[in-house]
């Protein structure tokens, strides 16, 4: 199944190279990625998907891929895609995923590791206690339907409100943590129950909260600007909006289904299904992916709560002097209404970022008002024992991809194959003897998600960083992990 | 005849599922993702759900209905077990699906399933092309999100 891709690529530079168009192809696409990576990228159908998404109705600039890419469903991971919404784009949900806001927030305190390291395992067993974590686990958190509705249209608001954090974690989040336009009414029941069920729960798979230490400064000026030093604690939470989530998605795939049929839409896989932003479907799935997405940010919120709680009680520190500040909260799997140049003129857009996180420059809107002058936290989440960045946004990625970055290190290897060459003991004899400590609900998560199932993100951050479409701020390397 | 088998998928998973009619596909379909979110020996089929669904083709209906069990087992916290597909043709499907309460002194999830996708999604009729199936099987190839 995973054939080789034989098709031809131009290189650019040594970080770009260009998919050039062919029959059916709207636009070109375009690879960020080195060599050697891309040695990988060719391995299977990662660059047919690239080449899918150019089909699709009011694509402009070009189909990318960041240098995390791999192969998905529909859409590639690691992909941006820009719809011009007057031109008649769409909005596709496989362009978004069913993770609807998969993402990572990243909190630092006042502590140094030599504070931390007595009472990691303690701090670990209880935030393992703590936090709901692993398949089918349920959230502490009893709300009524009715309350579930307000989760979804207010989002980390909503958690404030109800004391699971302060008010200025909101200002440190992507849309302030509470997407405007969602409407809960375009929600199915199904989803609201799976919703109602699991609020405050981590989940399994590739997610993970994680206790890191911060190794290296890349830009001392910007880093002072997040709150970030050498050798401070931070801790990093990597979750989205679980079974709402996937329930939105495949809800609105099925309406889409429909829509292409309707618009009389011609889709190289049936996963690319999509409609109009502009059309009733398109705007419905709208409303009920900011919902998910505004659970997602609530579900974070509440999270990083009990983190803070549980520092405080097991290191006995006053929150004054634990100081956990949010530095940022990043979405990777999202879709945004966003304004931008399209061959010099200003356009409405339509943005699909899967598996890539937005990257806005100093001085933009949206970009919290203390982080106006530096851009836009960009967080990145290594894989289970390897490295984290702090990146920060750029011009660059304005002009270039939508202000977008990488999200992540990319799978290269596929979970039955890490599931055979990985032995968990040993891995965690060694993730050990590098003094990270593992707590899992499944040990089987721990071979699926073994580093040497990732490309290198060290790799994948120096792409992005060379290229420009953002820039190194720090580096983290983790001492404890929470796992589902 | 074998019910399924794993396909290797990067960042997910998929399986292709085989039945010598819609009905057996369907069933094997379901069988051979619930075994791989746990061992179905430890499931014991005591509660029923049934199930009813329509599609515009056979392919969405297969997508729906691995979803729909996907659906029942997380509001209801149950694993499944045993699938009987009671009525099918391309756009209709009919069934009954069984198992227990989750219970994690005994239950080891193996794998969360997210949803099955329609990346490349197939049903076909084998054409003597498997050396190891008879010709004239059906085949279904579904990726899904893990």
């Amino acid at each position: 199944m995973a054939e080789e891709w034989h098709g031809i690529l131009e290189k650019i530079d040594d970080y770009r190279w260009l998919l050039p168009k062919k029959e059916g192809m709207r636009v070109p696409g375009l690879i960020y990625t080195n060599e050697r990576m891309l040695d990988h990228i060719r391995m299977d159908k990662t660059i047919v998907q690239v080449t899918n998404v150019a089909y699709l109705p009011g694509i402009v600039g070009k189909s990318m891929a960041m240098p995390d890419i791999h192969w998905g469903y529909g859409f590639a991971i690691g992909g941006v895609a820009a719809m011009d919404i007057a031109s008649g784009g769409v909005i596709s949900p496989g362009g978004v995923g069913y993770d609807i806001n998969c993402g990572v927030r990243l909190l630092r305190t006042n502590l140094k590791e030599k504070e931390v390291r007595p009472k990691l395992q303690d701090l670990i067993s209880a935030l393992f206690v703590e936090i709901p974590s692993g398949v089918g686990s349920k959230g502490r958190i009893k709300i009524s339907s009715q309350e579930v509705m307000e989760v979804l249209e207010k989002g980390s608001q909503w958690a404030i409100k109800r004391g699971y954090g302060l008010s200025e974690d909101a200002l440190h989040t992507e849309e302030k943590g509470s997407m405007e336009g969602a409407d809960a009414t375009k929600v199915s029941q199904r989803a609201l129950e799976r919703g109602r069920q699991q609020l405050g729960t981590l989940g399994a798979g590739n997610h993970f909260l994680e206790i890191q230490v911060v190794e290296e400064i890349y830009d001392e000026e910007v880093a002072k600007v997040f709150g970030i030093f050498p050798g401070q604690i931070t801790v990093m939470i990597h979750t989205g909006s679980r079974g709402l989530g996937y329930q939105i998605c495949d809800d609105y795939l099925r309406v889409m289904g429909n829509a292409v049929r309707k618009y009389n839409i011609s889709l190289p896989d049936r996963q690319l299904a999509c409609a109009p932003v502009d059309s009733e479907e398109g705007q419905d799935y709208l409303k009920a992916m900011r919902c998910a997405a505004n659970y997602a940010w609530a579900n974070r919120q509440c999270i990083m709560h009990w983190t803070r709680e549980t520092f405080e009680k097991v290191l006995r520190v006053t929150p004054k002097d634990l100081g956990m500040v949010l530095i940022y909260d990043v979405a990777h799997n999202i879709a945004k209404i966003e304004e931008h140049l399209v061959e010099g003129k200003k356009r409405t857009l339509c943005i699909h970022r899967k598996g890539a996180t937005r990257a806005f420059p100093a001085g933009h809107p949206d970009v919290p008002k203390d982080y106006d002058g530096v851009g836009q936290p960009v967080i990145i989440p290594g894989t289970m024992g390897s490295n984290s960045y702090v990146l920060v946004g750029t011009q660059r990625a304005m002009q270039e991809t939508w202000g977008s970055t990488c999200h992540g290190a990319g799978r290269v290897m596929s979970r039955t194959r890490a599931l055979h060459t990985v032995r968990v003991q040993e891995l965690q004899r060694e993730l050990g003897d590098r003094g990270i400590i593992i707590q899992a609900k499944g040990y089987k998560t721990l071979a699926e998600e073994a580093p040497s199932a990732y490309k290198d993100v060290n790799e994948v951050v120096d792409v992005c960083h060379n290229a420009g479409i953002s820039k190194k701020v720090a580096k983290m390397r983790p001492i404890g992990v929470i796992k589902g | 005849m074998k019910r399924f088998e794993v396909i290797n998928h990067t960042a997910d998973m998929g399986i292709k599922a085989y039945g010598k009619d819609l009905a057996e596909l369907f069933t094997n379909a379901a069988y051979g993702m619930a075994s791989l979110i746990t061992d179905l020996e430890k499931v014991s089929p005591k509660d029923s759900q049934d199930i009813s669904l329509e599609a515009e083709n056979v392919e969405e209906l297969l997508v729906s209905w691995l979803n729909e069990i996907l659906y029942f087992s997380a509001s209801k916290s149950m694993l499944f077990s045993k699938f009987k597909v009671s009525e099918i043709d391309e756009k209709h499907l009919r069934a009954k699906i069984s198992g227990e309460k989750l219970d994690t002194t005994r239950h080891q999830i193996e794998t969360e399933f997210k949803a099955a996708t329609y990346h490349r999604l197939k049903i076909s009729k084998l054409r003597g092309d498997n050396s190891t199936l008879p010709e004239g099987i059906l085949q279904a190839e579904i990726i899904f999100d893990i």
